[in-house]
């Protein structure tokens, strides 16, 4: 059987059962079969994919290629800085964009040995959750083509999903790698702020950005962060220290793990009842083997989301003012620079943009700025001491990753506020800078994923993913559901 | 709470030449999520210090050193940019004439 995940690949490799090269191709013959549906790249490199592959066989042969991901096909957000490979972060800003430089993951996921497949499709500048807002037109959910990826990095888990990248990058600003992982029914992690370098990562809110990995199993995440974390001279922000290892404590089970339900995450009226019971299940199964549940509160939790929509549309209006047809990217002539810049902004992005820069412009604004913004911050601070209790009395803290399933194309475009939700469960960790990782469970009644989340205190990424392995082995899920060698997408022909 | 939102106002600010249909569209709709997050204006943060960061940081300074990762090659670079002169990008009129 045909290696999919990054682990039995790298395996089927070295044991001499595959090559590189039939690995790429696996991936583009899949991607032939699959991509006119699902359209999880932007771009997708299949001449550079196949030669890189040839010269890692040839370097495996030879004796060299003693990195972890050599010679497996990986998939990178479109949001990260590619040299000479076309970078739009999903707007027409940026469409045609050759980045002179790579992103700091991006060299270090090359250095581990890993072959570039190409750039996945996502929201613009990775702002909302269905992939639905990005400039060149929406990715579908593998599971059911009629329904999103969730987002923002829809692209990379549908990819993923689908067989056509054996792993993948994203980035998670308020849940963009979790959200689309639970509704693929992939594994999502979203590390420590600062563990992975943010150098190359087109801004979007950069107190918030994280780059992390998009997986089959716990082991796959784990291995494919672990690759491209620790510090960057390049990114004053990235964490200076030195990083425990992801897959420290893989394998130890639940016993004596105390794991914190939280009562009061904010929005647990609107998550569904398939969702919740789903959840539940986990939860009692977790106690069979060993865990300490105990109730946990973060009683600021609820207004997270409210905070985010002011942090992030705030530091997305700073980060944006990049694009002004000067260095890169669309330009609008106008009869002086401010004209041209103008008409450039207006003409080059997307609605949903437009709407979380006019917002944060004026959140920012001569007498609203301590109101607005500096209120959010104050929140963030309520927000991480609540999580600094509530890690007085467990280990890690678990809720659903989305409240819903994933939702029909068109669902919640028209008003902003239902798509905002998608990530009411996910955003507190982004605000406290922890890392979280979302593991599928099971399927709803109509066939689609459930996503569990696990937190885990700053750091705190070695348990973790202990209890997301624990948590996939007592789910049993099997993430290759949607695709079927004979017949391309399984439910996915609509 | 009701937002007094200037909203062509806050579009010139960002640098956005949007129609009046569409100020009129926007203004309405930054509104409603405005009066929706200014909840958090009730929560008590009486004597709360701000994090503006994850975790406290300071300054962190290194050698400004000329290396291969931290210089981009200047004709890849100019490359990219709609209209260059020379070695320069080359814009409109910065300064209205009088």
């Amino acid at each position: 059987m045909a290696p999919f995940t990054v682990m039995g690949a790298a395996r089927a490799l070295r044991g001499g059962a595959v090559t590189s090269v039939q690995l790429a191709e696996q991936v583009l013959k899949r991607a032939s079969m699959v991509e006119a549906q699902v359209h999880a790249y932007l771009t997708l490199d299949s001449d550079g994919l196949l030669q890189a592959a040839a010269e890692a066989d040839e370097a495996l042969a030879s004796g060299g290629g003693r990195g972890p991901l050599h010679g497996i096909p990986i998939a990178l957000k479109d949001n990260m800085a590619t040299r000479g490979m076309e970078t739009t972060a999903g707007s027409k800003i940026l469409a045609g964009y050759h980045p002179p430089y790579d992103a700091t993951a991006v060299v270090r996921l090359r250095r581990a040995g890993a072959l570039v497949t190409g750039k996945t499709n996502l929201d613009e500048f990775a702002m909302g959750s269905s992939t639905e807002n990005s400039a060149f037109g929406p990715t579908r959910n593998p599971w059911n083509t009629d329904r999103v990826p969730g987002g923002s990095s829809g692209g990379s888990a549908a990819a993923v999903a689908a067989g056509t990248a054996f792993g993948a990058l994203g980035s998670d600003t308020g849940g963009s790698i979790r959200q689309p992982a639970s509704l693929c029914g992939l594994v999502g992690a979203k590390p420590t702020y600062g563990a992975v370098s943010r150098y190359g990562l087109i801004a979007f809110a950069s107190s918030l950005d994280q780059i992390g990995p998009l997986t089959h199993t716990v082991e796959d995440a784990a291995v494919l962060l672990d690759a491209v974390n620790g510090p960057d001279p390049l990114d004053a922000t990235s964490y200076p220290g030195d990083l425990p290892r992801s897959d420290g404590r893989l394998g130890r089970g639940l016993e004596g793990m105390r794991v914190g339900v939280v009562s009061d995450l904010g929005g647990l009226e609107a998550v569904e009842p398939d969702v919740d019971a789903s959840f539940r299940k986990m939860v009692a199964a977790m106690e069979r083997e060993g865990a300490r549940i105990v109730d946990a509160s973060l009683p600021a939790a609820p207004h997270a989301l409210s905070a985010y929509y002011l942090i992030a549309p705030a530091e997305c209006s700073a980060n944006l003012a990049r694009f002004d047809g000067v260095r890169y990217g669309l330009r609008v002539d106008g009869a002086t620079t401010e004209e041209m810049m103008s008409r450039s902004r207006a003409e080059g992005f997307g609605p949903e943009v437009v709407r979380r820069v006019l917002m944060g412009t004026f959140a920012l604004s001569a007498g609203y700025h301590e109101a607005f913004y500096g209120q959010a911050q104050k929140v963030r601070t309520l927000i991480r001491r609540d999580f600094a209790r509530a890690y007085e009395g467990c280990d890690v803290l678990v809720s659903p990753t989305s409240p819903t399933t994933a939702f029909p194309l068109g669902d919640r475009t028209e008003d902003p506020m239902s798509m905002y939700v998608s990530d009411v469960f996910t955003i507190p960790s982004n605000l406290a800078g922890h890392p979280a990782v979302s593991v599928p469970i099971g399927l709803d009644r109509r066939e689609l994923p459930i996503g569990f989340q696990v937190m885990a205190p700053a750091l705190g990424e070695p348990v973790m993913f202990q209890a997301a392995e624990a948590v996939e082995a007592l789910a049993g899920f099997d993430t290759r559901a949607p695709y079927d060698p004979g017949f391309g997408l399984r439910g996915g022909v609509r | 709470m009701p937002i007094d939102i200037d909203i062509a106002h806050v579009a010139r600010l960002a640098r956005l030449r949007l129609s009046e249909e569409d100020l009129e569209a926007y203004g309405r709709q930054c509104r409603d999520l405005l009066e929706h997050v200014a909840r958090i204006q009730a929560l008590d943060t009486e004597g709360v210090a701000p994090t503006s960061h994850p975790f406290p940081m300071t300054n962190r300074f290194r050698e400004d050193l000329v290396t291969p990762d931290s210089v981009l090659d200047r004709g890849e670079v100019l490359a990219q940019a709609p209209s260059t002169e020379r070695e320069f990008f080359r814009v409109p009129p910065a300064l209205e004439d009088d």
